[in-house]
C-alpha cells in the first residue's frame, strides 16, 4: 500500500551527530584485567581507597553473568575486546580553556554546546565527557559563590574525596548487577555535584557525553549530592558517532536527597542507533538509581530516549525518607531494528511514600519497545501511593511494544494503580490531517508529541522543545 | 446531463472514473461535473460507492483510479497528496469523523487553516489572531469555545462530531465541499444548525457536494442537482424533486434504471 511505504521513509533521517573528531588519543591496550585497571587508577592518581573499591568491583563482576532476562537479542559482548581508557592528548594540567585543543571546542560546538567564554549557554553550566574525560566543565566560579561543587568526578576524587568516599556505591553498590559492577571497575569519568543545604542551585547543570573513539567503550559515573532543604536541576545529553561496530556505554548514576531535597533528572539520549539494518549503535546499559533518604525528599527521572541500538535502563528510586516523593517520566522512541527495555523501580521503604510513573513507548519500523518496572511497598511503608500509567505507540505493522509491570506489595494499607494502553497511528487519522492540509510527516509528529505530552510537561524548557525536535526528525521517513 | 449552457469554468469534473480497493473495483465510471454555486446531491443505497467517490476526490491513499480522470479548476488531481487537494480549497466532511488523542482541537484548526492560507498566500495566523477568527466561526455553528481545549474529535457526541467538521468548513473557505453524510446521526435543532452553517459558509463562488441518505437534509439544503448511484455508477440525475421521488418510492424504483442501461 502506498501508505505503507510512506510510514517508512519517515524515520530515515540521517544522524546529524555522526562525525568523528581527527584527534591524538591515549588509549590503552584492549582487554580488562587487574592490572588495567591498576593503570586506569593509576593515570587517574586515585586514593587506594578508590582503586580497592575498582578491585572488589571487578572481582565480584568476574562471578557475574550478563543478564538475560531484558527483552532483547544480540550478540555477545566480548569485553576483552573493548578499551576501557581512550582520553584526548591534552596538556597535563589545564588551567583554563584557551588550553583545551580547538578541535575538542569544535566538536561541542558542533553539536550544539559551545563552551568558549563568549559562546557558552547562558543559563546551564555544562560539563563535556569526551571519550573517558571530562574536557570542560562551565561557570565553575559562579556556582562556587554559591557553594555548588559541579566538576568532574575524577576531580571530585582529588579535592573531595570524603563525599566521594562517603557516598560512592551506596546508592548502586558495585555488585548490584553484572553492567554496574563493571562500571564500578572501570568507570572513567562523568560529573559531580554537590548542592549544599538550604541552596537552590541558581542555574541548570548539565553533562554533555561525547563517545569518538570506536572500539573503546564509555563508562561514567555521576553522583549527585543534595544536601537538606536544597534542590537542583540535572540535563543529561549524548552522542556518538556513526560506527559499523557496536560500542559499549555502560554507565552508573547515583543521586541523593537528604531532608527536603528535590533533584530533578532528565535526559535526552540520542546515541547513535545504527543503521537500518541494524549495523552498528551504542550498546546502552545503564544503572541509574536515586536514595530518597530524607524525609519529604524527593527525585524526579525524566527521560527522551530517542538513540543506542540497544538500551537496558530502568531509573529508579529509594523511597526511605517519609513522605519522599519518587517520579520517572519517560518517552522511548525505536525504530529500525532498535529495541529498547527500559523502565523504572518505584522501591517504597518509608512510609507516607509517593510514586508517580508515566511512560511513553513509541515503536516504529522493526523495532521493539518494552516497559519494564517494579512498584513495590515494604513492610514498613504504610500511606504509601503509587500511580503508574504506561502507554504504546504503535507506528507501521512491523514494530512491537510490551509492558512487563511487577507489582509487589507487603504492606495492606498502601495503594497501587496502573494504567495501561496501546495504540497505533492508524492510515485514517493520518488521512483525517492530511485532508485537512497538513503535511504528512507534520501530521505524524502532531500525533507522537500529543501523545508523549505528558512526559514533555514534565522537561525543563529548552529541553522540551528539542525533545520534540528530535522525535520529529527520528521519524521523519519512518511513518506510511 | 447538464444541459444548460454555464457562464464560468466548472470546479470539479469527475470524468469516467473508475476506482478500485484491494484489486476490487468500487466506482465503475462515475461523471459528475460542478459548477460555481451548484448544490450537488448524491443518494444511493449503502455500498454503492458515495463515500468513495468523496474520499477519492480528497486523495485518500487506500484506492487506486484505475480509469478516468478528477479534474480541478481545470487541473487533473489524480495524484494530489491529499494535503495539497486540502490547501488548494477542496474539503471533505467526514462521514465518521477521526479522534486524534492528545492533539489539541485548537492547535489542529490553526496548522490546518494555516496550510490553506499559505497556499492562497495570505498571512499565516498567531495563536491571539486565530483565536479573533475561530471565534467569529464558532457562532456559525453554535459551538462553545470549550471544544478547542479539547484533542480533535476525542470525547465528542456523533453532533458535536459533525458541528466541529462544519467548523473546519467555515474556518478552510473551500472552493468545493463534499459533504458524506453530515447529517446522519444529528437531531433536528443539530441538523438545522448545520445546515444553516453549511448555507452560511457556500456562496455563488462554492460548489457543494451532499451525500446523503435522507431527504431531510435536502429539505434545509435545496440541491440544484440530485443524482443516484447504484453499484459504482451514476444511474439517474434528475433535479431536487427526483430525492422527494426517491424518499416516496424507495431505492427499488431505481433498480428499473439499472435494467434500463
Amino acid at each position: 500500500m502506498v501508505n505503507e511505504n510512506l510510514v517508512k521513509d519517515v524515520v530515515k533521517e540521517p544522524y546529524k551527530y555522526g562525525f568523528v573528531t581527527d584527534i591524538e588519543t591515549e588509549k590503552i591496550e584492549k582487554g580488562l584485567n587487574e592490572d588495567i585497571i591498576k593503570l586506569i587508577s593509576q593515570k587517574k592518581e586515585e586514593p587506594k581507597f578508590l582503586l580497592d573499591f575498582r578491585l572488589k568491583a571487578f572481582k565480584k563482576w568476574q562471578k557475574m553473568k550478563e543478564p538475560d532476562w531484558a527483552a532483547l537479542g544480540y550478540k555477545k559482548i566480548d569485553y576483552q575486546d573493548i578499551i576501557y581508557y581512550s582520553a584526548p592528548k591534552q596538556k597535563e594540567k589545564i588551567s583554563s580553556l584557551d588550553e583545551v585543543d580547538p578541535k575538542l571546542l569544535e566538536t561541542f560546538d558542533k553539536l550544539g554546546i559551545p563552551l568558549t567564554e563568549q559562546k557558552k549557554l547562558t543559563n546551564v553550566a555544562v560539563d563535556a565527557v569526551f571519550d573517558s574525560v571530562s574536557i570542560a566543565t562551565t561557570f565553575r566560579e559562579e556556582l562556587a559563590e554559591h557553594g555548588v561543587i559541579f566538576c568532574s568526578i575524577s576531580e571530585a576524587v582529588k579535592n573531595h574525596a570524603d563525599l566521594i568516599e562517603k557516598y560512592l556505591g551506596t546508592v548502586v553498590p558495585a555488585s548490584d548487577n553484572y553492567f554496574a559492577a563493571l562500571n564500578s571497575a572501570v568507570f572513567s569519568d562523568g560529573s559531580f555535584v554537590y548542592i549544599p543545604k538550604g541552596v537552590t542551585c541558581p542555574m541548570d547543570l548539565s553533562s554533555y557525553f561525547r563517545i569518538n573513539s570506536g572500539d573503546s567503550g564509555q563508562f561514567e559515573r555521576t553522583l549527585i549530592i543534595a544536601e537538606e532543604s536544597s534542590s537542583v536541576s540535572y540535563l543529561e545529553g549524548c552522542t556518538a558517532p556513526m560506527f559499523d561496530t557496536n560500542t559499549l556505554h555502560a554507565a552508573v548514576v547515583e543521586l541523593i536527597a537528604l531532608d527536603d531535597a528535590s533533584i530533578k533528572y532528565s535526559t535526552v539520549q540520542n546515541w547513535y542507533a545504527g543503521d537500518e539494518e541494524g549495523i552498528g549503535g551504542i550498546f546502552n546499559f545503564v544503572t541509574k538509581r536515586g536514595k530518597c533518604l530524607g524525609k519529604r525528599s524527593k527525585i524526579s527521572w525524566s527521560q527522551v530516549e530517542t538513540g543506542s541500538a540497544i538500551t537496558w535502563k530502568y531509573p529508579s528510586c529509594l523511597l526511605l525518607g517519609e513522605e519522599s516523593v519518587g517520579e520517572f517520566y519517560s518517552v522511548a522512541l525505536t525504530n529500525n531494528l532498535q529495541q529498547a527495555d527500559t523502565g523504572t523501580k518505584m522501591i517504597h521503604i518509608g512510609p507516607k511514600t509517593k510514586s508517580t510513573i508515566v511512560s511513553k513507548g513509541i515503536s516504529a519500523g522493526s523495532s521493539k519497545n518494552s516497559y519494564r518496572g517494579l512498584v513495590k511497598m515494604g513492610t514498613k511503608a504504610t500511606g504509601s501511593r503509587n500511580y503508574s500509567q504506561c502507554d504504546s505507540m504503535l507506528i507501521g505493522d512491523q514494530a512491537s511494544a510490551n509492558t512487563f509491570p511487577y507489582i509487589k506489595s507487603q504492606q495492606p494499607n498502601s495503594e497501587i494503580e496502573h494504567e495501561a494502553s496501546t495504540c497505533r497511528i492508524s492510515e485514517d487519522q493520518l488521512f483525517y490531517l492530511q485532508s485537512r492540509g497538513i503535511e504528512f510527516e507534520e501530521a505524524v509528529s502532531m500525533m507522537v508529541s500529543g501523545f508523549c505530552r505528558d512526559v514533555f510537561n514534565q522537561l525543563p524548557m529548552e529541553f522540551a522543545a528539542e525533545a520534540d525536535k528530535l522525535l520529529a526528525l527520528k521519524l521523519e521517513g519512518s511513518v506510511g | 446531463m447538464q444541459i444548460k449552457m454555464k457562464e464560468s469554468d466548472p470546479i470539479l469534473e469527475v470524468e469516467n472514473l473508475s476506482a478500485s480497493t484491494d484489486n476490487l473495483p468500487i466506482l465503475k465510471g462515475v461523471s459528475l461535473t460542478v459548477y460555481p454555486g451548484e448544490i450537488h446531491a448524491i443518494m444511493g443505497r449503502n455500498g454503492c460507492g458515495k463515500s468513495t467517490l468523496s474520499k477519492i476526490i480528497a486523495g485518500h491513499p487506500s484506492y487506486n483510479i484505475t480509469n478516468g480522470d478528477i479534474k480541478y479548476l481545470g487541473e487533473n488531481i489524480n495524484s494530489l497528496e491529499p494535503e495539497e487537494r486540502s490547501q488548494s480549497g477542496i474539503f471533505l466532511g467526514f462521514q465518521y469523523p477521526i479522534e486524534i488523542p492528545g492533539v489539541s482541537n485548537l492547535e489542529f484548526l490553526r496548522v490546518s487553516t494555516n496550510a490553506r492560507r499559505k497556499f492562497l498566500n495570505k498571512e499565516e495566523l498567531d495563536t491571539f489572531d486565530f483565536e479573533e477568527l475561530v471565534k467569529e466561526k464558532l457562532e456559525i455553528v453554535k459551538m462553545d469555545h470549550a471544544f478547542l481545549s479539547r484533542s480533535v474529535n476525542q470525547g465528542f457526541s456523533g453532533g458535536e462530531k459533525k458541528r466541529n467538521e462544519i467548523l473546519q468548513m467555515a474556518l478552510l473557505e473551500p472552493k468545493i465541499a463534499i459533504l458524506d453524510e453530515t447529517d446522519s446521526g444529528l437531531d433536528i435543532d443539530a441538523l438545522r444548525i448545520v445546515a444553516s452553517g453549511i448555507k452560511k459558509i457556500s456562496n455563488a463562488q462554492t460548489g457543494i457536494i451532499l451525500i446523503t441518505h435522507y431527504q431531510r437534509l435536502l429539505d434545509e439544503i435545496k440541491p440544484n442537482y440530485v443524482h443516484v448511484m447504484s453499484d459504482g455508477k451514476i444511474i439517474k440525475t434528475g433535479e431536487s424533486d427526483l430525492a422527494l421521488e426517491l424518499e416516496e418510492k424507495g431505492y427499488e424504483w431505481t433498480d428499473n434504471f439499472i435494467k434500463e442501461t
